[in-house]
């Protein structure tokens, strides 16, 4: 307990200081776990005694959620509208970086297998840095920006049939039996079956990953998140990416890929949004914990020795592919700033060359002295990333100021809307919105409420509207409108003054129970707020005046000029709110509100006031006997 | 000549001649009377519905207070919408046609004010020179307007007779044995004209 309670707070403290300090700096989370890894392992020699091992088993997880939730993300109709990019760019940009690494090591008498898996890993990007950096400089929607999306995602998706080439290749490497521990899992259920049997049961898994995630574990979640139980959905959610990983690991595929699999079969399940939340911590600590196991593994007399060929070899790397993607942004009409953008912030190697590089040492393709190089390469590339940015804000600049780009500038995509809680109130929002072509993302907390609402075709999402995670991932910080229609008041004042924090630009239409609750919304940053039942009270007012034979243009102008008074006097009554009282003992408030009442009650029982008096005022003739029209002759 | 009657008052106060004389028009047998105030509150007009009215009618009235020389904004919205291109004017789609315009109106200002040194400077009809013209675009002939002056100060016997002289303005049209011809020759028509001008 001791040990385990010691490795936790090594760990986790290496972690949070070096992560701190690498934030600050503006290298990225990455870089800081690596750091991290490095202190733990090389520096203080914590790491390698007995923990480590189970650790970076476990801490292999993060890959496999990892791509569950680029899995997630993969939107069909996104990945149509990116199919040029995504095939042409991404495509050309992978295999021509491959060949030239491959060839370079061949060059340079590495063995092809090597000189391939060089290339692999020098295809890749990090996806984590090169996003979270779009994100943060805002420009993950500009041209350059999308164009950087798409190869990312390509160069995501080019990793699957990269992990099942690795041991394929390290295979003709070595003879025929390999003795990586991949292979040992693979051989637990396989061993002894034909080669149709074990292709047969490939399948199947894969059969049952996909049929499980379309047709059982929509109910199941439904059924979950009806009871209410968070921290069960959370459980579920664990529950089935580690089963994803097992029944690959059993027959032999790779878990990330398993992972994927489900994680694009979820990707338009009502409960996106709410799996992503869950399993996000985990993936981004495990992950963490990935970077840290390989920092460990870093020997500080490989960097001492060879520092001269890890910066040589990063430079190169560099280079040569920002050489590859400046022609291919030019063919592809990503030019001036956003060319730049593009071959500048994909300069880098990623996180999966880790990955890569990992597994090509369990299948003795590399060395350990090897890989350590090489994972030096990859980190020092990753260092190198924010002074590439800043490099490219340079070239902005300059290219800016001679004034050509305003022909390609960056159009920023339609702003979102999210409408909170899609019950009867905000269902009829969501209709009118729909109507004239928008197309809000929906959150509402009932999944039932939710599963309803898609059959008619909204997307929706089932998650608590008031968690600022869920908030966040339907886009709020980018978000130019935000309604928020949920019963409980409370909370919607939360969600108001959360939103206002984060989003100062968006505007927001927040629903009130009664006029204590309007306050409370004003206050928290509504820039409109409607009582929920008032508009449709006044109707109903209207009829009545109408059955009672009132003439209906007649009511029109009186329920306009009630609705102006009222809400005037909403305004007027705001400054004698005071929450720490209940209104009806609220001494002013309750002379205030009587005397907004008395000039409408006063107009009931027929005597004239104010009401009255601006519902007669139009149309009036003048009441004087004698013509009032001046006569420009004077007779 | 089957009849029409488009009423625009937003303000319709029991004391309002021209409340009476919609009155007086709503219950005659053979003519339509519509109240487009009470059918439109909100200013929604039903466009195939009144264009349709108008295809099933031969003689159409606007009747309504003159405000500031003009109609009241729901007839200006009327005429907007309804008198679409394609079905009123354009090439070929002149669907009215050989119908007649009449107005039927009231005004605050007196004779004297509507006329060339008054208050206003011109006759009442050289105001109506917009909806004259419309008509005439729409190929509708427009009948000299039935005019009643100083509407909000008028004795109670003149009003009464200006009401009496409204329903039979209405009879005759419906029944035609109204003298178009000679009412022509005016610019506008009295109550006084109204027996004159109708031949039973």
């Amino acid at each position: 307990m001791d040990g385990l309670a010691f490795y936790a707070f090594a760990y986790l403290a290496a972690a949070v200081l070096a992560v701190i300090v690498s934030q600050r700096l503006g290298l990225g989370s990455v870089v800081g776990y690596i750091a991290a890894g490095v202190l733990i392992g090389p520096v203080l020699q914590i790491s390698g005694a007995a923990g480590s091992g189970y650790l970076e088993q476990f801490s292999e997880f993060g890959i496999v959620m990892m791509l569950f939730l680029i899995g997630l993300e993969i939107d069909p109709q996104m990945v149509w509208r990116l199919r040029a990019k995504l095939v042409g760019l991404g495509g050309l940009q992978v295999v021509l970086t491959v060949g030239l690494v491959t060839a370079i090591g061949i060059f340079l008498g590495f063995a092809w297998q090597q000189s391939l898996l060089f290339g692999f890993v020098g295809a890749l990007s990090s996806t984590a840095i090169v996003l979270q950096t779009l994100e943060e400089k805002g420009l993950l929607e500009s041209d350059g920006g999308r164009a950087s999306f798409a190869v990312l995602l390509f160069q995501d998706l080019a990793v699957i049939p990269m992990l099942a080439l690795i041991p394929l290749i390290a295979g003709g490497a070595e003879g025929a039996a390999a003795g990586g521990h991949g292979a040992a899992h693979g051989a637990g259920l396989l061993q002894g079956l034909p080669g149709w049997a074990s292709a047969i049961l490939t399948l199947a898994a894969v059969g049952v990953v996909v049929a499980g995630g379309h047709f059982l574990s929509r109910p199941i979640f439904r059924m979950i998140a009806l009871m209410g139980l968070r921290e069960v959905f959370t459980a579920a959610a664990l529950l089935v990416v580690v089963a994803i990983a097992l029944l690959m690991s059993a027959v032999g595929l790779s878990p990330a890929l398993g992972a994927f699999l489900a994680g694009v079969v979820l990707a338009n399940s009502e409960f996106k949004h709410e799996l992503q939340n869950d399993i996000e911590p985990f993936k981004g600590l495990l992950l963490g914990l990935f970077f840290m196991t390989i920092g460990a593994k870093i020997d500080p007399a490989i960097l001492r020795d060879n520092w001269l060929i890890v910066l040589a070899a990063t430079l190169a790397l560099v280079v040569l592919k920002a050489a590859v993607l400046v022609p291919l942004a030019w063919i592809f009409k990503v030019r001036a700033t956003a060319g730049w953008l593009f071959a500048l912030g994909l300069a880098q190697a990623g996180e999966f060359g880790f990955v890569l590089l990992s597994i090509g040492r369990d299948r003795a393709l590399l060395s350990d002295g090897t890989v350590s190089v090489a994972i030096l390469v990859i980190t020092a590339g990753m260092i190198l990333t924010p002074a590439l940015f800043a490099l490219y804000d340079r070239i902005a600049v300059l290219i800016d100021s001679r004034g050509q780009t305003r022909a390609d500038a960056d159009e920023p995509e339609e702003g979102t809307i999210i409408i909170a809680g899609v019950g009867r109130f905000g269902q009829i929002v969501n209709r009118m919105l729909l109507a004239n072509g928008h197309r809000p993302v929906i959150l509402d907390y009932r999944a039932d409420v939710v599963d309803d609402v898609r059959k008619f075709g909204v997307t929706s999402f089932f998650g608590d509207a008031s968690r600022p995670d869920l908030l966040a991932s339907a886009g709020l910080a980018k978000a130019h409108l935000l309604v928020v229609a949920i019963d409980d008041r409370d909370r919607a004042a939360e969600i108001v003054a959360h939103a206002r924090r984060s989003n100062p630009d968006i505007r927001i239409i927040a629903r009130a129970y009664d006029r204590l609750h309007y306050y409370a919304l004003v206050e928290a940053g509504a820039d409109h707020v409607v009582r929920e039942l008032f508009g449709s009270s006044v109707e109903v007012g209207g009829l009545a005046l109408r059955a009672l034979g009132m003439h209906p243009y007649e009511v029109e102008k009186r329920k306009t000029v009630f609705t102006d008074e009222d809400v005037a006097g909403l305004a007027r009554l705001a400054p004698l709110i005071d929450r720490e009282i209940r209104a009806p003992n609220n001494a002013q408030y309750v002379a205030g509100f009587r005397e907004i009442s008395k000039v409408i009650e006063d107009a009931m029982r027929g005597e004239r006031g104010a009401y009255d008096d601006r519902v007669r005022r139009g149309w009036s003739p003048p009441s004087s006997g004698e013509s009032h029209v001046p006569h420009k002759t004077d007779s | 000549m089957r009849v029409l009657v488009l009423f625009a008052h937003p303000a319709q106060r029991k004391t309002s001649i021209n409340l009476a004389m919609a009155d007086a028009a709503r219950r005659m047998d053979g003519v339509t009377f519509v109240d487009l105030y009470a059918d439109y509150p909100r200013f929604s007009i039903d466009i195939d519905r009144e264009q349709e009215r108008l295809l099933a009618h031969d003689l159409i009235v606007f009747q309504f207070p003159v405000f500031w020389y003009a109609t009241p904004a729901l007839l200006k919205q009327w005429q907007d919408l309804v008198l679409e291109y394609g079905f009123a004017y354009g090439p070929g789609s002149k669907k009215l046609a050989g119908k007649r315009l009449l107005a039927s109106i009231t005004t605050g200002g007196s004779e004297r004010d509507y006329a060339v040194g008054g208050g206003n400077n011109h006759p009442i009809e050289q105001f109506l020179l917009p909806l004259r013209q419309t008509a005439f675009l729409c190929g509708m002939e427009f009948l000299p307007p039935f005019v009643l002056h100083s509407a909000n100060h008028i004795e109670t016997a003149a009003s009464q007779a200006h009401i009496e002289a409204y329903a039979n303005l209405l009879a005759a049209l419906r029944d035609d044995v109204f003298d178009l011809d000679s009412a022509q020759q005016s610019s506008m028509l009295t109550r006084d004209d109204v027996a004159r001008l109708t031949r039973r």
